[in-house]
């Protein structure tokens, strides 16, 4: 049964995963990018989740809590900087 | 009636079987949203289904398939640290859409910070007419 939920969800995950990249690829701002880019990130922490819970182990686990921080610092660097850039033409 | 110990296992299995798919549906419907929804605080809203709802299923299934209690603390963990930056970043993405203006205003039910920029906006106004007073 756990081979059936496998190739059930890495069909799922893959098709969400084409669905983000095509957000990252046509995505008109900088913003709509770096969510569809966290949703990609999410999607990753749930395969390496499924791989865990399939083949009963721990190795992924530090790896899924590094992509977390990753997607954390990632989105909230680029927010950042969107704002600071589009707020300078305005002041000056 | 006690469940003997295969009849458990395999209830146990299903369950978790049926967290992963869950889980993964999460996934999809994020990326659902991401394509069809408008603009970027409703695709936000799609976004934040397989970060939370859909981290959490897939733990539980996890911590369900390696049959040991000492990891669930561990699993719980990994989640709240999830639970603590997601809040954050997504408040800066919504922050830095809401200043540069990538909303569709007509979408809006309710804009409660657009009375405070408005308060703000008139407070500095009057303080740049007094600057020029003097």
């Amino acid at each position: 049964m756990m081979q059936t939920v496998l190739a059930v969800t890495a069909v799922i995950l893959s098709l969400a995963a084409a669905g983000a990249i095509i957000r990252i690829a046509r995505g008109p701002s900088l913003l709509d990018r770096v969510l569809a880019s966290d949703v990609l990130l999410a999607i990753l922490g749930a395969a390496l989740c499924i791989d865990m819970a399939v083949n009963r182990h721990l190795d992924n686990l530090m790896l899924l809590v590094a992509l977390s921080v990753i997607g954390f610092i990632g989105s909230v660097t680029v927010a950042r900087f969107v704002a600071d850039r589009r707020e300078q033409p305005r002041d000056s | 009636m006690i469940p003997d110990a295969g009849t458990l296992d395999a209830v146990i299995d299903g369950l978790s079987a049926v967290f992963m798919v869950v889980g993964a549906l999460m996934s999809l419907a994020a990326a659902v949203g991401l394509l069809r929804f408008p603009d970027l605080l409703s695709r936000m809203h799609a976004a934040t289904k397989p970060q939370v709802l859909g981290l959490f299923l897939l733990l539980a299934a996890m911590g369900l398939q390696l049959r040991t209690w000492w990891v669930w603390p561990v699993l719980l963990v990994a989640w709240i640290f999830q639970l603590l930056t997601v809040p954050v970043s997504a408040h800066m993405v919504g922050r830095a859409g809401y200043r540069t203006k990538h909303l569709h205003r007509e979408l809006l039910s309710t804009d409660e910070l657009e009375a405070v920029v408005q308060k703000a906006a008139a407070k500095a106004a009057r303080e740049d007419s007094s600057d020029g007073g003097h």
